[in-house]
């Protein structure tokens, strides 16, 4: 009798919380990355709460220096500045995918700790007459 | 004898799909000769689900015929799938950190991969702390029945969620000697994973036997009054 009560405890226990993880508030944290749009849409609620911002690194928006980096990270409405001072990955570069770690600044800018490069899943030879190793080892230059 | 010949065609069908993949495949416009890690890290991945999959349909099958041979068959496989899992996660990292910058990063294709292994990993210590085979079989079975919930997830979680891992691949998204090679490789690790599933279950059958004749009774002394 003890026995199956316990049993039944369990498979309360695992029932419920398989209910929580499908419909209780975890669907917010499965989030891995917010969108630009999403991000202004909170306003200065966003500021200085650490999130995953995920989008386009708009062409012409790139800027490199040696204490820091510059770029806007785009979706299909809105733009966020982020400015960075750790080293982007070797295939970091306009038009890429990317996702940056970090929070909203008081100036509207995004102040990124670590940038990720989301890579597509297209693979394709080259084109006719590039070395697609010179390009890798020019990155890894950088 | 045989199954030593086997095994040297299953090695040499993998290293000539490893050649293809490695040599006769073209590089990536994007990651040059990165990518092809990805003969490796994807095989893995499909044959640890599918085998995975396998466990799942001899739970599935304990439970209903209660045959000795579906235990075998899930514990088996279930080794197998941990294993591939087991590797499905370094190789992903060592592709990680050349092109996302990341060895690791909790996005949900990577988040619930490690929880599979981890309750895959579960399962298999279950069973070393049950002693009668029996109720061994019937909890590890309901026990696999359960965490196998978390196959499906780990595959459409590319989809389902926002994550960092790319979707997965399609023809049309590759060349095709890239999609020939992985192919090729897809069913060289196939070939070897099926080969040591039959060793194992072979050696499970063997196992059960040892510990049957352990389990009797000692013999009585030859003139002894019973």
């Amino acid at each position: 009798m003890k026995k199956k009560i316990l049993i039944l405890l369990g498979v309360v226990l695992i029932a419920g919380g398989l209910a929580y993880t499908l419909w209780g508030g975890l669907e917010q944290n499965l989030v891995y990355f917010v969108t630009p749009t999403e991000l202004i849409q909170k306003g200065d609620a966003a500021i200085g709460n650490p999130v995953r911002l995920g989008g386009v690194v708009a062409e012409g928006s790139l800027h490199v220096t040696e204490s820091e980096v510059n770029f806007q990270i785009a979706d299909d409405h809105h733009r966020v500045s982020v400015v960075s001072h750790v080293t982007p990955p070797q295939m970091f570069q306009e038009g890429i995918g990317a996702v940056v770690e970090g929070a909203l600044q008081k100036d509207k800018k995004f102040l990124a700790e670590r940038l990720m490069v989301k890579h597509g899943n297209e693979y394709r030879p080259p084109e006719e007459g590039k070395m697609p190793q010179q390009i890798y080892q020019q990155l890894l230059k950088k | 004898m045989k199954s030593k010949v086997i095994l040297i065609f299953l090695i040499l069908f993998f290293a000539f799909a490893q050649y293809w993949g490695l040599v006769r495949a073209p590089a990536d416009r994007m990651m040059g000769d990165v990518y092809r890690i990805l003969f490796v890290h994807v095989p893995a991945a499909w044959n640890a689900l599918l085998l995975l999959t396998v466990s799942f349909v001899g739970c599935l099958l304990y439970l209903l015929r209660r045959k000795e041979f579906w235990d075998r068959l899930a514990h088996s496989s279930m080794e197998i799938g941990l294993v591939l899992t087991g590797l499905v996660l370094p190789l992903g990292s060592l592709w990680a950190k050349p092109t996302w910058g990341v060895w690791w990063t909790w996005d949900p294709r990577l988040t619930t991969t490690m929880i599979l292994f981890i309750l895959y990993a579960g399962v298999l210590i279950l069973r070393q702390l049950i002693d009668d085979p029996v109720r061994r079989a019937k909890i590890s079975s309901a026990v696999g029945l359960l965490i196998y919930l978390n196959v499906p997830i780990v595959y459409l979680s590319v989809r389902w969620w926002r994550s960092l891992h790319q979707l997965q691949s399609s023809p049309s998204t590759m060349d095709p000697q890239m999609v020939l090679a992985l192919r090729l490789n897809a069913f060289a690790l196939l070939g070897l994973a099926v080969f040591f599933l039959v060793q194992r279950m072979r050696l499970l059958k063997r196992e059960a036997l040892i510990e049957e004749k352990e389990s009797l009774p000692p013999p009585l002394p030859r003139g002894a009054q019973s």
